[in-house]
This record gives structure tokens, C-alpha cells and sequence, in this order.
């Protein structure tokens, strides 16, 4: 005769709703677990997107996801001709912020050459950019609907087509617009900086007796070069060994090339190994809380039972069978609980502002685990029902 | 005939030095199988005490209890396992009926032979037939605590016999109910230990329950005080006829 189950029949109510309590507890594990998988996955997303074999960043840097890297736009005209490279293009990212009416809206722009990698990689609603300029494809967790007009400095875009399915590693709605926007926006300066720069040129002409046939304002173009890039994509062709190719653009010393493997364990290391160790520890301390939790529930239990395990004893129950009893019902509680948290997270995983990913192998080790918490929170539970003094059962009347 | 139940010279004594509480003083009984002794006295003159040391939840300072001709605890120490032989060999009767709430009244009853290895379809179906012998039959499948007090104590009664144990103890069984619901389980647990030969103590303090008893011990200070027959067994019989 199995006593737990019998047990928890009798007080159903109350067993359902401390399952429900240790299941939003649980819950709170899982979206954990949930974020910070949440986290790699669109923190990968805009590296894998791409489609490139291999990121041209700037020499000692760890490409524009880490650290600022610029590179020259036209760059991917010699990587072109490097062989085993079947196409290379330049890309510019930035992480910027522009308000529509009174709403501020982030979002990672990035520029791409239209004819060329690291556009969206899927336009669902609308139509990719065919003009090069002033057109826009925006995440649609951004919410804006396609024909808005987005001022960003003295651009104005209007989005034309909807993408999803990538975000920055901060979790960011992506814009894609053409690498010529893209540059103005980064690389141009503003007006009272652009006059500065006169000034001080026309100083230094002024200073400079062998540029003084030169007139100032034909050198303003040099000072504002916007033919920057933040890194330059690569495709390899069908067989080409992508050591060999990076290996080859290194040579020339200005430049690192990192394959796609190495630019998403920069991200994962330098961007988000933070958070990851930062979800880890709140998912162990919750863990912790958790069997404190489940330990004095059981021991609650078992406490309100003094005097039927005490009666038990006295008709002769086994020890087993008590263990058991406490047993059965604290891996029952953590089982009920976990799936209690798993039904809520699952219904509601979608309305949080991060994207949270519930993975079916995480979900299997947390149950493991919350299984192996039961297990050790019952034995405080396990120890005072065998300590039970089975007199406890009789009347001292007489 | 060897008594089912010996309880020999035995000692119960509390705490120590001066705390000390000499609770049984060298107290023997004897009970042989389907005899129904009471155990009467004032409070705190040790019956019930008696009766934990001869059922081995509180096993006495000095002293033997034997059971069935064999000696299962000797000077404090228990030589047997004490809740195997509980389970298989005794039936206990609480004055607060100690029914385990969360199990049905079927399945307290079937409980004892579950734990006995008997399958629980078994277990049910003897339980059941107990049940309905005992007018609880209609009552099988609600939860003790909804049961009125007489019932409960003939559930209780049901749960120590469904095992035809070699002896009943019973506490104080009608303490905590009316005299004429008391009388009736009185007479239930004489009927039913008589049919099944049992050895059967029950502590009373009630004098108008002692019907059909055919012993009383007296007990003072500790002290069992010498039986005294109440009936003779021929009138016994014709009881049960």
C-alpha cells in the first residue's frame, strides 16, 4: 500500500498549491536557464546570419562585436583576388539610439553593400533595401510597421521590409541599411567637429610653407573620409581550407581574420561569458533556495504527522516504509512542482522582453537535479519521522 | 497450558537519580489465550505502562516478556524485532482510536496485513468482509475523521483483530465514548477475541464494563495486584452461544 500516495489524496489542495509554489520557483530556474540560452542564441545570431566563413577585422582586435575595428571599405576588393575566396564584402555595425515621437528606440544598424553578404537574411514582410540609400529592413520585435520614417542624425530612412530572427548580443532590434548610410551615420562628424577640422587645416596649410599653393578647402574631403568598414565578410569556395585562406590574409600584417567559429567564441567569451556565469549563479543559488525550501516543507510534513507515523510504528510499519513514505512524497512535490513550472514557463516564455530559449536537454538536468534536491531535502524530513518516539501514539493516562 | 502473554517480575523505571520514577514495580502477569483480562487501577498506577512494555513500544527496565513460551525482551533489551512482531502477533486499541487520517477506514484495516505481505486486493477483501461484519461496510471508503467516535473506535477494533493476533491490547477503548457505545465495544472486542482466541488485555478504570471479563488485575503504585476471576468460563461461553 503505497502511504504517499495516499497522503497526498487526502490534503490534494495543499500539496497542489506548495507543488505550485516550488513550481514558480522552478519556474524562475528555468527562465534562467531560458535567458541566458536566450542570450547565446541572439547573441550568435547576427555572426551566424551573415553566412560568411571568415571576419576581416581590424589587426589586434577581436572583430566589431568585442571592440571598435575598422578596416577600409574597399578592403574586400584584395580579398577578393586571395584564393579560395569566393566572395568578400564590407560591413559597418553600430549600436545606436533614435527616438520616433516621444518613444526611444535602440537597435544595432548595420550596413551592408547591397550587392554583397550581411544583408537580412530573410525579408518577411515588405521588400529588401534596392536603393542605396534612405531605405531600411528592421527587426520586427522592433514594432514599427513597414513605410515608417526613422530619423536617424540627419538621415531619414523609411522601412521598407521586416526581417526576424536576429538581434545584438544586447538584444537589440537589428536595422539593416546600405553601407553607404551606414558610414555617413558612424564615420561622418558632426557640423561644429567638421569646422574644427577646417580650422585646424587651414592652420596647418597655413603653417606649412610647401602647402601653400594648396587651398584648404580642396583637403576637407581627406579629413572626411567616411570609407570605413567595421569588418569585411568572407564566403570561401565549395573545398577551400579556411586556415589556409586566413592564414594568407594575415600575412599582410594589417589585418586579422577570424573564422566564423572563432568570431562567435569571441562573442560567447568576451560578451557574453558575463552573463552567462551571472544566469549560472542565480539558477544555483534559486537551486539552493529551492531544496532549503522543499527540506523544510517535507520537514513541516512530517512534523504534522508526528502522530500518525508514531501509530504507524506502534501496528509495526518498517522503517522503509516511513522513509518511503517521506520520500515518496518530496520526490513527488519537486516532480509535481517541476512540472507545474514547465506548463508556466511554457505559456508564457514569449512575453518576456528577452528572447528566452527553454532547451529539452537543460530541462532533463534540472529535473535531474531537482529530483536529486528532493531526494537530499527529505532526509531532515526521513531523520525526524525515524526519531519518532512511538509512544507518542499512546495515552499516559494510566 | 502455557499463557500466550507473560509479563514476569517486570520493572519500568523513568529518568534517574533524583528524578527517578518507578512506574512498574516488579510487576507479573499472565494471560493465556482467549482469556479476557482488564487491567484496573487508579491513574498513574502503571497500566498503561504495562501495557507498553508488553507490547514493546516502551520495553521495561528489568523483567521478561515472554510471548508464546519465547522470551522477547529481557532486562531492557528486546531479542526480536519489535514492530515485526507487533504487526504479525499483536492488535493494539487506542483510547483516541489513532486511525491514520489520510487512509481510508478500508484501507486502515488492511494496512496491518499489507505490511504483513498480503496483496492488497487480498488485504482489501478481508478488510472488507471485517467491515461489513462490524455494520462499517457502507462507511469503507470515507476517511476516519469523518466518522462518528463509536465507529471510529470499531475501526480501530477491526484494524487489531484483521491480523488474528495472539494478543489484543487495548487502552482505555471506551474512555472517549458514551456508556452505552463503550458497552458495545466492549462487547465487540470480546466477541471478537474469544473467536479468535486471543489473549486479550484491555485497561479500564470503568467498572460497569468489566461483563464478560473473566479476570481483573488491580494495579497500585506500580504493583500488579493478584487476578481476581469475575467469571467463570463455562458463563463465558454462553456468553459468546
Amino acid at each position: 500500500m503505497n502511504l504517499a500516495l495516499r497522503d497526498v489524496r487526502y490534503r490534494l489542495g495543499r500539496f497542489l498549491l506548495t507543488a505550485l509554489g516550488l513550481g514558480l520557483l522552478l519556474a524562475s530556474v528555468m527562465t534562467m536557464g531560458g535567458v541566458y540560452q536566450g542570450l547565446v542564441i541572439e547573441a550568435l545570431s547576427i555572426v551566424r546570419a551573415s553566412g560568411a566563413d571568415l571576419w576581416v577585422v581590424q589587426k589586434n582586435t577581436n572583430g566589431p562585436f568585442a571592440e571598435t575595428s575598422r578596416v577600409p571599405d574597399d578592403l574586400y576588393r584584395v580579398i577578393r583576388a586571395v584564393p579560395g575566396v569566393r566572395e568578400a564584402s564590407p560591413v559597418a555595425f553600430q549600436s545606436l539610439q533614435f527616438r520616433l515621437g516621444a518613444k526611444p528606440f535602440r537597435v544595432q544598424l548595420i550596413g551592408y553593400r547591397l550587392a554583397g553578404l550581411g544583408g537580412p537574411p530573410a525579408v518577411v514582410a515588405g521588400r529588401p533595401i534596392v536603393q542605396s540609400r534612405y531605405e531600411m529592413v528592421i527587426g520586427r520585435d522592433a514594432r514599427l510597421p513597414l513605410g515608417t520614417e526613422v530619423r536617424i542624425g540627419r538621415l531619414v530612412f523609411r522601412i521598407v521590409g521586416l526581417t526576424q530572427g536576429i538581434v545584438s548580443s544586447a538584444g537589440d532590434p537589428v536595422a539593416f541599411v546600405s553601407l553607404q548610410d551606414a558610414q555617413e551615420i558612424q564615420f561622418s562628424k558632426a557640423n561644429e567637429a567638421v569646422r574644427n577640422d577646417r580650422a585646424r587645416l587651414e592652420a596647418d596649410v597655413r603653417a606649412n610653407p610647401v602647402l601653400a599653393t594648396v587651398r584648404p578647402d580642396a583637403l576637407a574631403p581627406i579629413v572626411q573620409n567616411t570609407h570605413l568598414a567595421n569588418a569585411i565578410l568572407v564566403r570561401l569556395e565549395p573545398g577551400a581550407d579556411p586556415p589556409a585562406v586566413q592564414a594568407h590574409i594575415e600575412r599582410w600584417n594589417y589585418y586579422r581574420a577570424l573564422t566564423a567559429a572563432q568570431q562567435e567564441e569571441v562573442l560567447a567569451k568576451s560578451v557574453i561569458e558575463r552573463g552567462r556565469q551571472q544566469t549560472l549563479l542565480m539558477r544555483a543559488i534559486l537551486l539552493v533556495v529551492s531544496t532549503v525550501i522543499i527540506a523544510l516543507i517535507i520537514y513541516t510534513m512530517t512534523l504534522e504527522k508526528t502522530r500518525d507515523i508514531a501509530t504507524l510504528k506502534v501496528v509495526g510499519t518498517p522503517d522503509r516504509t516511513i522513509a518511503a513514505l517521506i520520500l515518496q512524497e518530496a520526490v513527488a512535490l519537486g516532480l509535481v512542482g517541476f512540472a507545474l513550472g514547465a506548463v508556466l514557463i511554457g505559456r508564457t516564455y514569449q512575453y518576456f522582453p528577452r528572447r528566452v530559449v527553454i532547451v529539452a536537454s537543460d530541462q532533463y538536468i534540472l529535473l535531474g537535479i531537482v529530483t536529486g534536491i528532493c531526494v537530499l531535502a527529505s532526509l531532515l524530513g526521513i531523520s525526524k519521522a525515524l526519531h519518532v518516539d512511538p509512544t507518542t501514539a499512546l495515552g499516559g493516562g494510566g | 497450558m502455557m499463557p500466550t502473554i507473560v509479563g514476569d517480575h517486570v520493572t519500568k523505571v523513568f529518568g534517574r537519580g533524583e528524578t527517578e520514577v518507578v512506574a512498574l514495580n516488579d510487576a507479573s502477569i499472565a494471560v493465556d489465550a482467549g482469556e479476557l483480562v482488564a487491567l484496573m487501577g487508579p491513574s498513574g498506577s502503571g497500566k498503561t505502562t504495562l501495557l507498553r512494555a508488553l507490547s514493546l513500544i516502551d520495553p521495561p527496565t528489568r523483567g521478561r516478556i515472554v510471548l508464546d513460551g519465547r522470551i522477547v525482551c529481557e532486562d531492557g533489551r528486546v531479542l526480536v524485532d519489535d514492530r515485526r512482531l507487533r504487526r504479525e502477533r499483536m492488535g493494539i486499541i487506542f483510547q483516541s482510536y489513532n486511525l491514520i487520517p489520510f487512509l481510508t477506514a478500508i484501507e486502515n484495516v488492511a494496512l496491518v496485513l499489507t505490511l504483513n505481505g498480503v496483496p492488497l486486493r487480498d488485504a482489501r477483501r478481508r478488510a472488507r468482509a471485517l467491515l461489513d461484519r462490524l455494520d462499517l461496510g457502507h462507511r469503507a471508503d470515507v476517511h476516519p475523521p469523518t466518522l462518528s467516535g463509536g465507529e471510529q473506535q470499531r475501526l480501530a477494533v477491526a484494524r487489531a483483530v484483521i491480523n488474528d493476533p495472539a494478543v489484543i491490547l487495548a487502552d482505555e477503548p471506551t474512555g472517549a465514548l458514551d456508556t452505552e457505545r463503550g458497552k458495545a465495544v466492549m462487547d465487540l472486542l470480546r466477541r471478537l477475541g474469544r473467536e479468535r482466541e486471543a489473549a486479550v488485555i484491555v485497561v479500564t478504570h470503568d467498572d460497569r464494563m468489566l461483563e464478560g471479563f473473566d479476570r481483573v488485575y488491580r494495579m497500585t503504585d506500580g504493583r500488579v495486584g493478584p487476578g481476581e476471576r469475575i467469571r467463570r468460563p463455562v458463563e463465558a461461553e454462553a456468553l459468546v452461544s
